[in-house]
């Protein structure tokens, strides 16, 4: 068949999974992500799943989707709507119908559409039989009974040919994209190379829905989206949490210590303690504590003993933590929480996104008790911001909060590998035993920072705790003046960090009408909706922070050359907050949503435009 | 680190800090202070290599007073802070300082997990069974009934037994000892020290301002002969002025039998062990009680099991010689990467 003539260009296509947790949708979505990837395509995925494992089987609470937008050009987020819905069933065609573009394809398992699966979804009638689907292309193909009738020699079980279906699906999208198959094929038969009658169904399901497409006239067409214009270099496809676990293996490797890795499960931080236990020969110890108070604890053990401690979770588990890190901040030994937020507060949206945890790590401790706050903007930022955190931490002696949210943690984009020669140096003086008294708090004169005198160093021997430490000795002090001293000694450490740290940088003009100012993982979204604006001639500019206790030096500076900032946070107005106390003047409002998704661009373009 | 050629010698002075001992006159911790400096003397581990890491309460103040590495943490979390410097500092010997409070109440999740994971740590529990710091309001070992400030009407919650704890946690090395005796208790804590797995230690101590002569009925010099038992490896239970009374089992239970002028022939006593793989018998130990029985003091329970810290090791071993010594490159540049040339 003549190929060429049903095939059309796009620029860009953003896709979106939709099935049943148990239809395997974010495999599928992270197999079509890794081919596009390897396709040269720039790509920014948004995997979205129940915080049940498997909710009861085809209700709306058990749709689990997975949404990538690849393109030829650079992207920033996963796509505000999607151009296509493959949905495996009708739970997941009604919980994500809504979003669908106008006008937009949805491919769809019609085997799934009985009676049953109807009821359950809350469908009133069929909506491959009334009007509900009219503005929509439809292609209707049988994705169970295809995949029964491909594996009709397989003598695997029936249950286990029905669960092939997924890759069916994947085949068809390949097709229908013009993807290489080649990756997926490897992947399962390295996946499944135990079970080789899995792994032959699995293939042959991939196949049969590839040829699916090439030889019937299900698809409408063919799509060619041609590889992006990157900036050259080595790329890999990476997920936050990914990007965190190499960043802190790079900070063992950049420190020549061990890091102790202390953690607790929990969602969507466990994933970086999982990859982080199988990498035992690159000097990472992980310690699963009994609980997020252990996991603190111990990591603050390991400061002690002279090597990284770094503990990682979610907000609820912070609020455990907080009087570990209360103590580290009275004892000045490093230490790296990891804060991968989530929807709070309380268990709050355990796999939903939010950024509502900077308040809580800039003031969550009983006293005057500051700390340093980093926060990773995209994915690959992950990496760098880990190692930030750990310098930080180390110079400073210092505990350090490493922000990340459930969004940074499982979408991943393409990642221009760093040159190893070309990260930061990190470095760590011991003292040892010079005749006098050892001074466990006579602190550096440029940082404010303390000795960190290893245990087993002969001579060294000091005792350190939570009381009021008397200045330079370390004595335990109840002196009225002394607490007045290190009171302000902690603050003006932590403050110099700024001295330390890069200066906001402005994208688009540096004054004028309107600055949207944001941190964390709404950076993608922010970004290309301020460029969209600068591109159609609007006066807009942006700045985006990835430190936030202290901030850099000029924001003070950068704010007040605007008549009006926005600040876009998936909380109720936390850097607004912020930002409000420290700089007097300055006008400043709130675009806040928490609905435990990305922000559109669509959206912030808007809340822009009617500040313009 | 600990293996040394020469011997050291230390006295007790070398392990006295410079830190005013801030505890009421009086106060049972000031012998258990002076046991410890006087017993680390002894030992062939140099100074620096001691770690003392105490959680909140008077006995956790322990570590201003001993002139070694020292880390006075927080309330109950003590284990854990030491169980992760055991993590990377597996050669120091590591010291827990906690109290009935600290270690039973607050802090109890995080003894039992370090008792059960064999982390090779030294744990002194020093019970007072009440609160000393706060006080004095009742503690998780005092018993019921028990008249505090915060009980004006008695205490209805049931003590919990310490022992019981270690036990139930399947701890390597359990013992108990007493303020009052500073020989055995500077044995059981050599012992501890030499212990190669997690040591518990319980040590009867009298607060003598909220809990005057709580353990006097059993360990006062008039008493001790007859309430007290004191263990030893391979020898028949048997206590008394006279060593006229034995430990038999009826059923399930323990019972005293009287030895007469017969001596022990004949009599069935239970000969005491240290090395029984089982727990069952050093829970019998401490189900005896005063008054009914005589409480047991010394070394209830000695067995070796890999250490946590020892494990962990091994697989970061393993691993290395498995995979080789893990290079940042490698894992970053992986065979999934993809080239961009200049070209796009």
């Amino acid at each position: 068949m003549s190929v060429a003539s049903q095939e059309k260009e796009l620029e860009s296509v953003t896709i979106r999974f939709a099935g049943d947790s148990g239809d395997g949708m974010q495999l599928t979505g992270d197999q079509f992500t890794d081919t596009s990837a390897l396709m040269g395509n720039d790509i920014a995925t948004l995997p979205d799943f129940p915080a049940e494992i498997r909710a009861p089987q085809g209700t709306l609470p058990g749709v689990s989707s997975f949404q990538i937008q690849f393109s030829k050009k650079e992207v920033f987020t996963a796509g505000d709507e999607p151009d296509v819905l493959v949905v495996m069933n009708p739970a997941a065609l009604k919980v994500n119908l809504n979003d669908l573009q106008p006008g937009g394809l949805i491919v769809l398992n019609t085997d799934s559409f009985t009676e049953d699966n109807l009821k359950k979804a809350g469908w009133k009638s069929n909506p491959l039989e009334d009007s509900t689907l009219r503005d929509y292309s439809l292609v209707k193909v049988p994705f169970s009974s295809l995949t029964r009738n491909a594996l009709a020699e397989s003598k695997i079980k029936p249950s286990e040919i029905d669960r092939c279906k997924n890759f069916f699906a994947l085949g068809l999208m390949f097709w229908m994209y013009g993807r290489s198959m080649d990756h997926t094929i490897k992947w399962i038969q390295e996946k499944f190379a135990k079970k080789p009658e899995i792994a032959e169904a699995n293939l042959m399901a991939l196949k049969a829905g590839y040829n699916y497409g090439d030889i019937t006239e299900a698809a409408p067409s063919r799509f060619i989206v041609k590889k992006a214009v990157i900036s050259p270099g080595t790329y890999r496809k990476i997920t936050g949490n990914e990007a965190t676990a190499l960043g802190i293996i790079a900070v063992a490797q950049l420190t020549g210590k061990e890091v102790l890795y202390g953690s607790y499960p929990i969602t969507p931080a466990s994933n970086i303690l999982h990859e982080l236990s199988k990498r035992k020969n690159f000097n990472v110890k992980t310690f699963q504590a009994e609980d997020e108070i252990a996991a603190c604890g111990a990591a603050l053990g390991a400061s002690f003993g002279g090597h990284i401690g770094m503990t990682a979770t979610s907000g609820p588990g912070v609020c455990l933590k907080s009087e570990m890190i209360n103590l580290a901040v009275m004892v000045e030994l490093p230490l790296v929480i990891l804060n991968i937020q989530r929807g709070g507060p309380s268990t709050g949206l355990p796999t939903k996104t939010e950024q509502s945890d900077l308040l809580q790590v800039m003031f969550g401790r009983n006293g005057d008790s500051p700390v340093a706050v980093v926060a990773a903007s995209t994915p690959s930022d992950c990496f760098d911001l880990i190692i930030e955190a750990a310098r930080l931490a180390i110079k400073y002696m210092t505990p350090v909060f490493f922000l990340s949210d459930g969004y940074l943690a499982n979408g991943a984009e393409p990642w221009r590998l760093p040159r190893i020669e070309d990260l930061p140096k990190i470095k760590i003086e011991h003292p040892q035993y010079t005749g006098s008294p050892f001074l466990p708090y006579l602190r550096d004169e440029k940082t404010l920072a303390r000795p960190w005198a290893v245990p087993g160093t002969p001579g060294l021997e000091h005792r350190i705790g939570g009381i009021e430490k008397a200045d330079k000795t370390g004595g335990v002090s109840y002196d009225p003046d002394n607490h007045q001293r290190m009171t302000e000694l902690r603050r003006d450490k932590i403050r110099r960090i700024a001295d330390d740290i890069p200066l906001a940088k402005v994208f688009g003009e540096p004054k004028g009408k309107v600055l949207v100012l944001g941190w964390g993982g709404t950076y993608g979204t922010l970004y290309a909706a301020v460029s969209e604006l600068q591109s159609e001639g609007k006066k807009v500019s942006s700045c985006h922070l990835t430190h936030l206790n202290p901030f850099p030096r000029n924001l003070g500076a950068v704010l007040k050359s605007f008549e009006t900032i926005l600040v876009p946070e998936l909380n109720m107005g936390q850097l607004l907050f912020l930002i409000r106390a420290e700089f007097e003047g300055i006008h400043a409002v709130g675009y806040n949503r928490v609905k435990g998704q990305p922000f559109k661009i669509k959206e912030i373009k808007q809340a822009i435009q009617g500040l313009l | 680190m600990t293996t040394q050629t020469a011997p050291i010698r230390y006295s007790k002075d070398d392990f006295v800090s410079g830190q005013d001992v801030r505890w009421c006159p009086g106060c049972g911790d000031y012998a258990i202070l002076s046991v410890m400096q006087k017993t680390l003397a002894d030992l062939p581990i140099k100074r620096e290599e001691h770690m003392f890491i105490s959680g909140i309460g008077c006995s956790s103040r322990f570590p201003y007073y001993m002139n070694t590495y020292g880390f006075h943490t927080i309330h109950g979390r003590a284990p854990a802070i030491a169980t992760g410097l055991k993590c990377v500092r597996p050669e120091l010997t590591v010291w827990v300082v906690t109290g009935d409070g600290d270690g039973l109440s607050i802090g109890g999740n995080h003894l039992i997990h370090c008792l059960r994971r064999n982390v090779n740590l030294k744990i002194i529990l020093v019970n007072n069974q009440i609160y000393g710091l706060t006080k004095g309001q009742y503690s998780p070992t005092s018993e019921k009934g028990k008249l505090t400030k915060s009980t004006p009407y008695g205490s209805i919650d049931y003590p919990i037994n310490p022992l019981c704890i270690a036990i139930a946690a399947e701890a390597t090395f359990i013992a108990r000892t007493v303020d009052s005796d500073p020989r055995h208790m500077g044995q059981v804590l050599a012992r501890a020290a030499q212990h190669r797995g997690v040591a518990f230690i319980e040590i009867y101590q009298n607060c003598i301002i909220f809990n005057k002569d709580c353990f006097q009925p059993i360990v006062g010099r008039e008493f001790r002969e007859d309430r007290a038992l004191y263990l030893e490896d391979g020898k028949p239970l048997i206590f008394g002025k006279k060593r006229d009374k034995g430990i038999r089992m009826n059923g399930f239970k323990t019972e005293i039998v009287d030895l007469g002028d017969s001596g022990v022939d004949g009599k069935n006593l239970l000969m005491h062990s240290e090395h029984d793989a089982s727990p069952n018998y050093a829970y019998l130990l401490t189900q005896m009680e005063y008054p009914e029985m005589p409480v047991p003091f010394g070394i209830f329970r000695c067995i070796e099991k890999p250490t946590y810290d020892e494990m962990l090791n091994d697989q970061v071993k393993f691993a290395v010689e498995k995979k080789g010594k893990g290079n940042l490159k490698d894992i970053l540049y992986t065979e999934d990467v993809w080239t961009v040339g200049s070209n796009g």
